[in-house]
């Protein structure tokens, strides 16, 4: 514990020095830096930032310092994240390398894979995304179709994803792929890194509800991929891809309270646009509203820092099965909330009838609706706490 | 912080687990209930269960406690939820003790926490005026009289009224109806001349009473803390209250929970588990993700009680509103989701259904609580 409390001691006094005062103010989508061959920087104070990170290994400050992480314990990467919370300081790198293949491949993967990976993952080098969906293959994952032939000394792959957020920015693509069609389709699936620069890899965006196209569908024809490029065993993808998708479950539930979009709170809007009257909000509805979401927020966050203690204690609970359907409800909610709020100033799309924020507050309401399909919908997030933590019985 | 059990409060749980599920079972209710008991518990228990120390865990070693804190106290509570155990735990083990220890003088302290710590001497709060928890709303009056005082008018849902020892009872000695300012606590023996109480008959089989006050005379020393500032004594006690029913209202939740997804994996229809069915799955899995909510809301609101108490208003409002919704979805659908059986007597969820209800309008509903953490919050 000591031990700790100096470490928050140092921490907070490396950051005070370290962190440029611009990279403590709160983060649009922007002014964030995902790295890899294609990024750049949105400011010069942006890059120093991201260097000085960069060298502590603390853009991964929990993976071994002998791939370049930050070696710390969860304890400390907890303190840390208390620590640039409270000066407001930006996530200096972004992507899905750090949330999610990182993790991964940390855990399944061979020594060349980490050696060639996690450090280029810690700097920045290579922008990731997931190539899991499929137009056929979307709840029902297993049932996917991309094919990936053993040609010898690589495979062959052919077929295509969907959904693939921003593959048209990334380096690198981690792939589940049909390896054998013959078997229970859980057991015929190979987990896959493909370079998206090798020949026969492109792209086509697809416009959302948003207004962004951070989607594509990916296609593959006849790319020949490395042998070495194989995550775990062959046809063991599926184990693989479970591991990950805890990964991205906890990842989605905490985007409530940690996301790096969010710039106006329901609290401040409702002082912003709200009539107040003997320091009340005049609009029942909306006062009432407002309190049913602090409460649910409350309750989302401490139930995050239930599961924490609970971990630091060898403890387990149903807690962290929940999150994933809790959190990104919890965030529909609140999207809904601030529109109300926002009345009429909320129905801004574009252009100077509206203030940027008005117009990201409506941008991120129709991208809430997105975060309860992603990941798991609402519905699979169910099924699964009814089958594992109910156990009830099964069709 | 502390939003795990420790070894200790782990302990104390398996104990009052195996001794309510078998001492105090819900049939123990249905007994009282069906035999119209006069006090409505069983007096032989609430002594056995002040031997285990359970009437004092809150109460310091000093004054004969077991000094075990709100932690200890929602393990013990909630168990004695799952149970639905009538006994003055809740009034005398907690509202009264917090009373005493918030507002007593040394000497009072002295003489009665020992006796509640030996279940010798029970309390009950006489507040409430109105069918709603308005606890400023106080129109009996404390009129000055010698060196004391005498107290005149009603209190309604007096719980355990009518078989408690002492009265606490809230009474106005300045100020408007409304006011928080001009209110006193005053300790009255339950028989005094002048107190005239009615139990009444609630839908919990449960026990409270009406009472009437007709110029009681109390001394000086009968009043804890300060005459016209018994707010600052009373909104605390009654923080302490909330947090403590709303961790037994976690029992009746997860009692009733658990008992329904059993059902779920026993009864067959058409040709099958009604577990099997997506409808019931996602209601039951819905709840499941309320229950962890609100379990770490519950730890949060009891240890800042003992760690944090300038959280407390907060954190009780918020635990029971959250608990109160808990409470009223969950026993709906156990009751919904045992079919036809679920509406008969002969099955226990209906004792949980209808407890259910009395502890939500106990110490406060929903839109109180919500609108206090409203205002707590600056809006
Ligand atoms: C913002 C966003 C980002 C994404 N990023 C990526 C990415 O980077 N890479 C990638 O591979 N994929 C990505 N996806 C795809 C995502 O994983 C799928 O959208 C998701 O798995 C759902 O599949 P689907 O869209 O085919 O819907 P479907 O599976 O067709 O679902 C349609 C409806 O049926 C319901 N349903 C389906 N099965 C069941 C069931 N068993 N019980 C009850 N209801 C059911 C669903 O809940 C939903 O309401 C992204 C999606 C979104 C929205
Ligand atoms: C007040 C009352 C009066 C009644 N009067 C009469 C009468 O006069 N004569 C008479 O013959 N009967 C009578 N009944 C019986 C009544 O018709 C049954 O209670 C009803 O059909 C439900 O059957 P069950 O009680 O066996 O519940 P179950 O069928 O066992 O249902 C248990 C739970 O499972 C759910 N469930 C069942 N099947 C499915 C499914 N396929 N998909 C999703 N969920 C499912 C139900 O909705 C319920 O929540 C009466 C019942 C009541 C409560």
């Amino acid at each position: 514990m000591e031990d700790l409390e100096q470490f928050r001691l140092d921490t907070r006094e490396w950051l005070a020095a370290n962190c440029p005062d611009s990279q403590r103010q709160p983060i649009t989508p922007e002014q964030q830096y995902w790295g890899g061959r294609k990024g750049s920087f949105p400011s010069k104070d942006a890059q120093t930032w991201f260097e000085r990170m960069r060298d502590k290994g603390w853009t991964a400050p929990e993976w071994p310092t002998s791939y370049g992480g930050g070696g710390l314990s969860p304890q400390q990467g907890r303190v840390l994240k208390e620590e640039m919370k409270r000066i407001h300081a930006r996530t200096p790198l972004f992507g899905l390398g750090l949330w999610m293949l990182g993790p991964a491949v940390l855990e399944y993967g061979s020594e060349e894979q980490k050696q060639q990976h996690i450090r280029a993952i810690v700097n920045g080098e290579h922008r990731w995304c997931q190539g899991y969906s499929e137009p056929g293959a979307g709840s029902d994952l297993a049932s996917l179709q991309c094919k990936a032939e053993d040609k010898g000394d690589h495979f062959l792959v052919n077929g295509s994803k969907i959904w693939t957020t921003t593959a048209d920015k990334c380096d690198w693509i981690f792939c589940l792929v049909r390896t054998d069609p013959d078997v229970k389709k859980q057991e015929g699936i190979s987990f896959l890194l493909i370079d998206m620069d090798d020949p026969g890899v492109s792209t086509t965006p697809i416009e959302l509800i948003s207004g962004e196209s951070e989607f594509c569908q990916t296609f593959f024809d006849n790319v020949e991929v490395p042998k070495e490029n194989l995550v775990g065993e062959l046809n063991k993808g599926w184990s693989v891809a479970k591991a990950l998708l805890v990964h991205e479950r906890k990842l989605m539930s905490e985007m409530g309270s940690e996301s790096p979009r969010q710039v106006l709170t329901p609290n401040e809007a409702a002082k912003q646009y709200l009539e107040f009257e003997d320091g009340k909000i005049v609009d029942a509805r909306l006062r009432s509203d407002l309190a049913d979401y602090d409460m649910l927020m409350q309750a989302v966050a401490l139930t995050h820092f239930r599961t924490f203690e609970e971990k630091a204690a060898g403890m387990r609970s149903a807690a962290p099965m929940v999150m994933k359907y809790v959190g990104t409800e919890a965030e529909k909610t609140k999207s809904e909330l601030l529109l109300a709020i926002l009345g009429s100033r909320g129905l801004g799309w574009e252009g100077d009838g509206f203030t940027e924020q008005e117009i990201d507050t409506l941008r991120l309401w129709a991208m809430s609706k997105a975060m309860t399909i992603a990941g798991g919908s609402s519905e699979v997030q169910l099924n699964l706490i009814a089958q594992k933590i109910l156990e009830l019985p099964q069709p | 912080m502390a939003l795990v059990l420790n070894e200790e409060q782990r302990l104390l749980q398996e104990t009052a687990k195996d001794f309510l599920g078998s001492r105090a079972p819900v049939e123990a209710l249905r007994k009282l209930r069906d035999k119209r008991d006069a006090i409505g518990y069983e007096a032989a228990l609430w002594q056995e269960m002040a031997e285990m120390g359970w009437a004092s865990i809150i109460v310091p070693e000093t004054y004969g406690g077991l000094e075990f804190g709100f932690l200890g106290l929602g393990v013990v509570i909630e168990e004695a939820g799952r149970t639905l155990t009538a006994s003055p735990l809740l009034c005398s083990g907690v509202v009264g003790a917090s009373a005493i220890l918030l507002g007593g003088s040394e000497e009072q302290k002295q003489s009665l926490l020992p006796a509640i710590a030996q279940g010798e001497l029970t309390f009950a709060l006489a507040l409430e005026e109105t069918h709603h928890h308005r606890p400023h709303h106080i129109g009996v009056t404390a009129s000055q009289q010698g060196d004391g005082y005498v107290l005149n008018g009603s209190k309604c849902f007096v719980l355990d009224g009518h078989s408690a020892d002492r009265l606490i009872v809230v009474a106005r000695s300045h100020g408007k109806l409304r006011e928080t300012e001009g209110l006193s606590l005053f300790l009255v023996e339950g028989d005094a001349p002048g107190v005239t109480r009615t139990r009444t008959i609630m839908a919990d089989s449960r026990n409270a009473a009406n009472i009437h006050l007709n110029n009681v005379t109390v001394a000086a020393s009968s009043i804890l803390g300060e005459v016209g500032d018994g707010w600052s004594v009373l909104e605390p006690v009654l923080d302490r209250g909330r947090v403590a029913l709303a961790a037994e209202m976690m029992g009746y939740a997860l009692e009733s929970f658990e008992r329904t997804v059993n059902y779920l994996k026993e009864r067959e229809q058409f040709g099958v588990l009604i577990g099997t069915f997506q409808s019931l799955q996602h209601r039951a899995a819905h709840i499941q993700s309320e229950l962890e909510l609100s379990r770490s809301v519950l730890l949060q609101a009891l240890s800042s009680v003992d760690d944090s108490p300038e959280e407390l208003p907060v954190m009780a409002s918020l635990a029971k509103s959250r608990l109160n919704e808990l409470v009223k979805l969950v026993t709906n659908e156990a009751v919904q989701m045992h079919g036809g059986i679920g509406v008969t007597d002969d099955l226990e969820i209906g004792f949980f259904l209808k407890r259910a209800r009395s502890a939500m309008q106990i110490f406060g509903d929903t839109g109180y609580h919500k609108d206090r953490y409203a205002t707590l919050n600056g809006y």
